[in-house]
């Protein structure tokens, strides 16, 4: 190893193994959400249409970590206040990794919305009507026909999201989630070594980073089985 | 809710715009400085100079901003060297490092997206500019940059909104911008509600204003691709 982490080392992996586990609870939400928000925006309902519009354009415009810190305390303040009126009378403490994997999930949900709304349009309407037209359901339709499709045009644009989400939860350490910046931060402070654990975590996250890309690559080419490449 | 708390604190907001609005934009402008060389030197096919450029490129869009903000205002005080210089006066300020940080990361990204901008430069262009007798220098200034920043300016917008809501990280050292005032009346109070859904509401309106400013930008820009409409239609 290049760098002396003084025994901290443990403790840096543990928090990279956090890391991963809230990148991964975030990603899940965010799918989640997502593929709702593109069928409601793609849907004929107006209402629907518009939840979803309202909901993308609120996130593009507030930064990650003021949405953060509204759930984080803003959380905090609203199940005390519920409490009581539940019956409930002890103080409750909202619970870090919940508020990050929430809000972060929250966020996402709006990227990927864009993502697979656009995913969803380059599937040919004609193979959508040849599936009604064979006496599919609408359940099935987008099981058998839309979604092995749409995953191939999803697939760059997720990407980029997946790299992007993971930065963010570098938010997380803001609201005391023990992940690898705020391990780093506690070992930094014990060691007077700041510089060395912030470069150790940012190598981390470009590992987890180069790792991720060459994943994403192995899974575009399996679903771009086929294609024929111009 | 009680908003009477934001009204009569409302100078703070207002200061933190402040804030916000000057470290968005010297750090936009200053990493819009670097990555113009940076981008126009990444097109060059020598290694030596090709290499460092990447390098740089990679590390700041593949590390999360905050960490690197804590690298440069926590990391540096490590050495002595740093300490002992003329420059330890300029990082021991939280807004110094934070500018630092944001105009090194902006930087990063803005050199990637002129890149692809210069890349994509069409090849007549570039063979007419030399038959014309063009210098290197003459040509980039005059063919290919011009044309670079108009294909680069969706890009570029998105650019200027991360950077916008990625300002809110200075608020984690010390700096009082709107994210801090938000902060600070959440600490005061005890009311995140009020605290924070002002500071969200101060961010919409500065992202819908930019993008508004910024699509109108881009129909000038690319007034002479919008279909003509013909004169007998009239």
């Amino acid at each position: 190893m290049m760098f002396d982490l003084h025994g901290y080392g443990p403790s840096i992996l543990e928090g990279t193994l956090l890391t991963i586990e809230v990148s991964l609870a975030s990603l899940a939400i965010s799918m989640a959400l997502g593929i709702m928000g593109a069928l409601a925006k793609l849907s004929p309902s107006k209402p629907l249409q518009l939840t979803a519009q309202t909901y993308t354009t609120i996130i593009r415009g507030i930064p990650d970590l003021v949405l953060m810190l509204l759930v984080f305390f803003g959380g905090q303040v609203f199940i005390n206040q519920m409490g009581p009126l539940m019956g409930y009378e002890d103080y409750i403490d909202i619970n870090p990794f919940m508020a990050g994997v929430s809000t972060i999930g929250f966020i996402f949900g709006a990227y990927m919305t864009e993502t697979f709304r656009g995913a969803i349009l380059a599937v040919p309407k004609g193979q959508i009507e040849a599936a009604y037209a064979y006496g599919m359901s609408r359940r099935q339709t987008f099981l058998r026909i839309l979604l092995p499709q749409m995953i191939r045009h999803a697939i760059p644009g997720f990407g980029n999201n997946w790299l992007v989400l993971v930065k963010t939860t570098a938010l997380v350490s803001i609201i005391g989630l023990d992940d690898m910046v705020r391990k780093a931060a506690l070992a930094a402070g014990a060691t007077r070594k700041p510089f060395t654990f912030y470069i150790v975590v940012a190598i981390n996250y470009l590992i987890i980073t180069s790792i991720s890309v060459t994943a994403l690559k192995w899974l575009e080419d399996r679903y771009s089985a086929g294609v024929v490449k111009a | 809710m009680d908003w009477t708390i934001i009204l009569d604190n409302i100078g703070i907001y207002f200061e933190g715009l402040k804030t916000t609005l000057m470290l968005v934009s010297s750090s936009l402008l200053l990493g819009m400085l670097i990555a113009i060389p940076l981008a126009v030197l990444r097109t060059s096919r020598n290694v030596v100079i090709q290499a460092p450029i990447r390098a740089y490129v990679y590390f700041f869009r593949g590390t999360p901003l905050l960490v690197q903000m804590f690298i440069i205002y926590y990391g540096f005080g490590q050495f002595d060297a740093i300490k002992a210089s003329f420059v330890w006066p300029f990082f021991k300020e939280a807004w110094f490092c934070a500018l630092f940080a944001f105009t090194l990361n902006t930087g990063a990204y803005t050199t990637e997206i002129l890149r692809g901008a210069v890349e994509a430069t069409p090849h007549g262009e570039v063979e007419a500019a030399k038959a014309a007798g063009m210098s290197r220098l003459l040509m980039l200034r005059r063919i290919v940059l011009p044309s670079a920043f108009r294909r680069a300016l969706p890009q570029y917008s998105n650019e200027i909104i991360f950077m916008l809501h990625g300002s809110s990280l200075a608020s984690v050292i010390t700096i009082v911008d709107i994210t801090g005032a938000a902060r600070i009346i959440n600490s005061r109070f005890y009311s995140p509600y009020e605290a924070f859904l002002t500071a969200a509401v101060f961010y919409m309106s500065l992202t819908f204003i930019t993008v508004f400013l910024l699509k109108r930008l881009e129909g000038r820009w690319f007034a002479h691709l919008r279909p003509q409409v013909s004169s007998d239609a009239t």
